[in-house]
């Protein structure tokens, strides 16, 4: 049950973390400038957006039951799973971010989903 | 031209970094957690007391660092590429970690562990030959 209820953490809040941080990124603009300098001053630019600290928030949760899972099972079998988040992930972005996810995109996920699939399976 | 291929060669670069050090992050992690004792309870003093050793350990902060570094690379490149190119993109990750799983913490990976990779790598190479980007930058 524990196990459970840190893979839906996982898989939730981490795929409702990178949505909201991906939000916020293309609020704040493209990156043209590698200087560290402007680095920075872009990455001060995505904090001052809300949806970047939603991100944060959830992304943080994910990352604490991750640290959960790591400490109770093999990393080969923790990381695949996950690669749930790849459903959810094209999902949320057609959804959220109003991508237009194309449909050899669609066929590429799904063909990673198939391949996640057996990995998880490679445990039983 | 000249800007497709421009972005083209940022957007694989900052995918090289990510599937570099996300897992990385990951096998580091595992190994710290895998020397951190279980709580016999959800009790704050347990919790505190795993929460020591957690943050005690250097696999621990070597693994932050890995990540965060990924991070950074992930949000660079989610400035001008869509996130539904760069998530399935970055599952080579997968066959990383199961390389590092095996090399590092000596992890079983079985044929059929294997073979799912293989398959994950195949869908990555499908949804790599899809535009990075799609829709106009805000």
């Amino acid at each position: 049950m524990r196990e459970a209820i840190l893979f839906f953490l996982i898989v939730v809040a981490g795929t409702g973390g990178e949505l909201c941080v991906s939000r916020a990124m293309k609020t704040a603009g493209e990156v043209t400038d590698f200087r560290p300098a402007s680095l920075l001053r872009f990455l001060l630019r995505a904090l001052r957006v809300g949806w970047m600290w939603a991100g944060v928030g959830l992304m943080a949760i994910a990352f604490f039951s991750l640290l959960g899972m790591l400490a109770m099972e093999a990393v080969t079998f923790v990381v695949p799973v996950t690669a749930l988040s790849y459903a959810a992930g094209a999902l949320g972005a057609a959804w959220f971010l109003r991508e237009r996810v194309s449909s050899q995109r669609w066929v590429g996920v799904f063909i990673v989903c198939v391949g996640v699939t057996l990995v998880l399976l490679s445990k039983r | 031209m000249q800007a497709s291929r421009g972005i083209h060669v940022k957007t694989y670069f900052m995918l090289a970094l990510m599937i570099l050090f996300a897992p990385l992050g990951n096998v580091l992690l595992g190994k710290g957690m895998k020397s951190v004792t279980a709580p016999a309870s959800w009790q704050p003093a347990a919790l505190v007391r795993v929460a020591g050793q957690i943050v005690g350990s250097p696999f621990i902060w070597l693994g932050v660092a890995s990540l965060l570094t990924f991070f950074v690379a992930y949000m660079v490149v989610l400035s001008w590429a869509d996130y539904s190119y760069v998530q399935p993109a970055s599952s080579f990750s997968y066959a990383v970690v199961a390389l590092l799983g095996y090399l590092l913490l000596g992890e079983v990976v079985t044929p059929l562990r294997a073979a799912g990779i293989a398959i994950i790598c195949l869908g990555v190479f499908v949804v790599g030959r899809t535009p990075p980007r799609t829709t106009e930058p805000v």
